[in-house]
């Protein structure tokens, strides 16, 4: 993905996609916020009693939060793809933590894909997959999230310039 | 009258029928996934409960606990002390023997409604238990996978596997599932941070089904109350029972049907009004699908990618014209 500045960038000659930041930013956020959300722990720690965020302790509303934004992600990937791919290889690299980032990432929404499948009606998964696909998911989406703490803290990027 | 029933197929439920057949036919290819999309539930056995057929007895009630009383809970005591405090204890080890609302040692029970029939008092009693919804939300949104669906419809709570969160009896439109505490994994975990248990509620005797027997419930019932079938039969003799009988019908469309009908002579609300109702005691009110409106989104994750790609292209073909 291209979210990342150039080193370019750095010197002020590109300007970063910063609408695509102000989105992918928040987007992955609420994502964080909405996915753990799905486990019974904000009513339990007070969080849901802070005025104005009960509705974190509705699991429906953070259900479909989620699921609005994991559509809003899925678009900012693709877009990230497609530009990267079509307009932007023959500049930049993909770096390593960016490849990192880039599989956690796609795993993250393959699992999310199947667990999104897994809540249509007459659509049985076992159980070893289902329990699978639940730690899975909720384990990439930490490690993603680490990652790119980590990646924040020592300005790494998803590319750099060839 | 029959309980309104819509027959069309509306826009919307057409194209909820269509993204669960993309959805289904996507994932068919992954180990492990079954799909079996119809919109009449077909595969899944439902049970019809003929109201006006049932006297009270509780034989039901007795049989269900001799048919699962060795899957009931043995906590162990005292329990840990669990943070924070807002975290209570739910125990029913000291009241098994209580039949007046669903517990971890009860999971049918009798509710008793006095309402008017044909112009006369009569108290109707209604067996209460687990619906086992065509989708239930206590399976798909149980975050640990503890709570599954079999083929044949039955949502189960694993107790090996279940931490007592009790997310399916909140998203359990009826609050049906109940809470046992000091039980099951999460002792093994951090007892005093995370669980508090493990979640019970009828499985409808899932082990006697795999032996080719009824659920203990419908066996003993003297008046033949209840009786157990292919989900489209089951809607169809509801349908017919309805029409010989002015009756009405509860279960076949709420929350996006259930594999749990009931016909009785007076409507649901009146029911719904004349019966006791809390914790335990499951409403009989119209309930709508709860899994719809997440699953419909699905729609927006399938255009997402559409959109992202065009939206590069585009920026590619704006960047391409000015270098030009």
């Amino acid at each position: 993905m291209t979210l990342a500045r150039t080193r370019e960038a750095d010197k002020g000659k590109a300007r970063p996609s910063r609408r695509v930041a102000y989105l992918y930013i928040p987007t992955l956020f609420v994502l964080a916020l909405t996915g753990f959300g799905q486990m019974p722990i904000y009513n339990r720690y007070y969080l849901s009693d802070i005025p104005g965020l009960g509705w974190l302790a509705d699991y429906y509303v953070t259900r479909n939060i989620h699921y609005i934004a994991a559509a809003v992600l899925l678009g900012l990937i693709f877009y990230g793809l497609f530009d990267f791919l079509f307009s932007q290889r023959r500049r930049l690299r993909l770096t390593k933590s960016g490849a990192l980032r880039g599989a956690l990432l796609a795993g993250i929404g393959v699992s999310g894909g199947l667990i999104v499948v897994k809540n249509f009606p007459h659509v049985y998964f076992s159980d070893s997959l289902i329990i699978g696909l639940d730690i899975f998911h909720i384990a990439a989406g930490m490690a993603f999230l680490l990652t790119n703490l980590v990646c924040l803290l020592g300005k790494m990027r998803w590319t750099v310039a060839r | 009258m029959e309980g309104s029933v819509n027959q069309t197929i509306s826009r919307r439920s057409f194209l909820k029928g269509s993204l669960a057949a993309a959805a289904g036919v996507a994932a068919s290819g992954v180990p492990g996934v079954k799909t079996a999309i119809g919109s009449d539930g077909s595969g899944q056995l439902a049970t019809l409960i003929d109201i006006r057929k049932c006297i009270g007895c509780e034989a039901c009630v007795e049989a269900c606990k001799d048919a699962n009383s060795h899957k009931y809970p043995e906590p162990k005591k005292p329990f840990p002390k669990m943070y924070p405090s807002r975290v209570k204890v739910s125990d029913w080890s000291e009241k098994r023997t209580e039949t007046e609302r669903l517990t971890p040692y009860n999971w049918l029970f009798i509710q008793r409604a006095t309402v008017s029939v044909d112009g006369k008092e009569t108290e109707l009693t209604i067996p209460r238990r687990c619906m086992h919804c065509v989708n239930p939300p206590c399976v798909k949104l149980c975050p640990w996978g503890a709570a599954k669906q079999m083929d044949n419809g039955i949502s189960k709570i694993d107790a090996d596997i279940c931490l007592g969160g009790s997310k399916c009896k909140d998203v359990c439109p009826w609050d049906i599932p109940q809470r046992q505490t000091g039980v099951g994994l999460y002792l093994k975990l951090m007892p005093s941070l995370a669980g508090n248990g493990v979640m019970y509620k009828c499985d409808r005797c899932y082990d006697r089904l795999a032996l080719g027997e009824t659920p203990a419930c419908i066996e003993i019932c003297p008046e033949q109350v209840q009786t157990i079938g292919p989900r489209e039969e089951i809607i169809a003799r509801a349908h017919d029972l309805a029409r010989e009988t002015n009756g009405y019908i509860y279960g076949e469309t709420e929350n996006g049907g259930t594999n749990t009908l009931y016909v009785s002579p007076v409507p649901f609300e009146e029911l719904n009004q004349a019966i006791a109702q809390g914790d335990g005691k499951p409403h009989l009110e119209p309930v709508p699908d709860a899994m719809a409106e997440a699953n419909n989104l699905t729609a927006a994750m399938l255009i997402a990618p559409f959109a992202g790609v065009a939206a590069a292209a585009f920026k590619l073909m704006k960047s391409t014209t000015k270098q030009e």
